[in-house]
């Protein structure tokens, strides 16, 4: 079971879309997870053939859990090693192991687990009573009223993403020690050049300005490189890759921050069609497995809601977070005159294991620098 | 010569909440009041909106440059908006 973000600590495994014996591809989609958050097309990190499939449909296993095994081409078909179906992200919290080795599992009958799922009781951590340890409906129904406390009844949706986040955001607090810094970027040059390229395009080719703001953002990594990758086991770890989160917010409340990949290398026209998929995606609930577990730095921009800048809460393992608010239009000084700009106030969430406050400085001073130039984003 | 014939106002907003549907499915028509501004009562956000605007090129087939987006705050000023923009055949601003 991949790690599908730091607030995910174990998912349900809905359908299977392979079966033993299939051929797959690295990046192949094989399984769809459900988490608190989303419905997750899970990719497989291997090539090769699917050897056996360890978790049922509908069953619920912790992070780090064996979904299957796959025989690696070119290995020989004895020497099949577990795998994951998917890899988990760097994760520094514990992974739990999954409650009973795959051929311990408890037996279950078709009626105690139908009715498990029904009650939302997690069958793994029954104690059956019936012939060989078997889980009955019986003991399905005594453990659905010893667990009817409000924390492990699966309430709705929005209240399990709700608690879900507040538990990342927990960890983030107690384990991060945050700083944060803000600095006001002139918008003029960027929103000029944009509203020129713009008026150039239809409508379905153009280009909203929060795509400066990633595209900047990926870009200054390059000449900081402390604000990217993870922090696990004790050390930074920055990334070479740059796969920026996206925080998105959903209607009806809740966030995900999925990544979009490889943002640095893209040119501002890729970059918006992946933004503008990947948040249609969020909001319909189809995202990839990669998707959510790898981003490496997040931006966050909730200027569209009006707030004039916002100081995030690190998405661990992350070491930053970087923050826009509304682009909107105040005095500034120049040449000693004090004329009307647009203006957009970025922040900085960073991580003092990975970096320093003066490091932070630059890291915005470079995103500013590279506003100043939006023709070369 | 312009042979279209241009919708009414009422099927113009029927398009407008059709294509509204589309990026927000959980605003309820009934409740949106044609006069105020339609992207602080739905919680529009700046890829919302400007998927808004393609739902309307896609239904209508106007080109709709950013630089008119601020006659589209109401139902009532998209609505007359594009009104407008139809009557006045195909050319873009």
């Amino acid at each position: 079971m991949p790690s599908l973000g730091a607030d995910m600590e174990a998912g349900v495994l809905t359908k299977w879309l392979v079966k033993p014996g299939d051929a797959v591809r690295r990046g192949d989609i094989v399984a769809v997870v459900q988490t608190e958050k989303a419905d997750v097309d899970v990719e497989i990190f291997a090539t090769g053939q699917i050897e056996k499939i360890v978790v049922s449909e509908g069953e619920k296993v912790p992070v780090g859990a064996v979904l299957a095994t796959v025989r690696v081409e070119g290995e020989a078909p004895a020497s099949v090693s577990p795998a994951p179906a998917a890899p988990a992200a760097p994760a520094p919290a514990p992974v739990r192991p999954p409650a009973a080795a795959p051929d311990e599992r408890p037996r279950v009958s078709p009626a105690a687990r139908r009715r498990a799922e029904e009650l939302g009781v997690d069958l793994s951590r029954l104690q059956g009573t019936g012939p060989a340890g078997a889980v009955t409906l019986d003991d399905v129904a005594k453990a659905a009223v010893a667990s009817a406390s409000p924390a492990a009844a699966p309430a709705d949706r929005a209240a399990a993403m709700r608690r879900a986040i507040a538990a990342a955001m927990s960890r983030s607090n107690r384990e991060i020690p945050h700083y944060y810094l803000g600095t006001e970027i002139d918008m003029g040059a960027a929103l000029e050049w944009l509203a020129a390229e713009n008026a150039k395009r239809g409508v379905a080719e153009r280009v909203l300005p929060a795509v400066l703001l990633l595209k900047a953002v990926a870009l200054a990594v390059r000449e900081i490189p402390e604000m990217n990758g993870f922090f696990a086991d004790g050390a930074f770890r920055p990334s070479a890759a740059v796969h920026l989160g996206v925080a998105i917010s959903l209607r009806g409340g809740g966030l995900v921050a999925p990544a979009i990949h490889d943002a640095d290398r893209q040119p501002l026209s890729d970059l918006m069609r992946g933004l503008s998929d990947i948040v249609a995606r969020a909001r319909a609930g189809s995202l990839k497995s990669s998707e959510m577990s790898d981003p490496t730095l997040t931006v966050t921009n909730l200027g569209d809601l009006g707030v004039e800048s916002v100081f995030g809460v690190i998405f661990p393992p992350q070491v930053a977070l970087v923050g826009f608010g509304r682009i909107v239009e105040r005095p500034r000084v120049r040449s000693g005159i004090v004329v009307a700009r647009a203006t957009v106030i970025a922040s900085l969430a960073a991580d003092h294991r990975a970096s320093d406050g003066h490091r932070g400085g630059r890291f915005l001073a470079a995103v500013d620098a590279l506003l100043q130039k939006p023709e070369a984003l | 010569m312009n042979i279209r014939t241009v919708p009414s106002d009422a099927d113009l907003r029927k398009t407008v909440f059709a294509a509204l549907r589309k990026v927000a499915p959980d605003v309820d028509p009934a409740q949106i009041l044609d006069s105020e501004s339609l992207r602080d009562q739905t919680d529009l956000d700046s890829m919302d909106f400007l998927n808004f605007v393609l739902g309307l090129h896609a239904a209508l087939g106007v080109e709709i440059p950013e630089a008119d987006y601020r006659r589209l705050e109401s139902v009532q000023g998209i609505v007359a908006y594009l009104r407008e923009r139809l009557s006045a055949g195909e050319a873009p601003a």
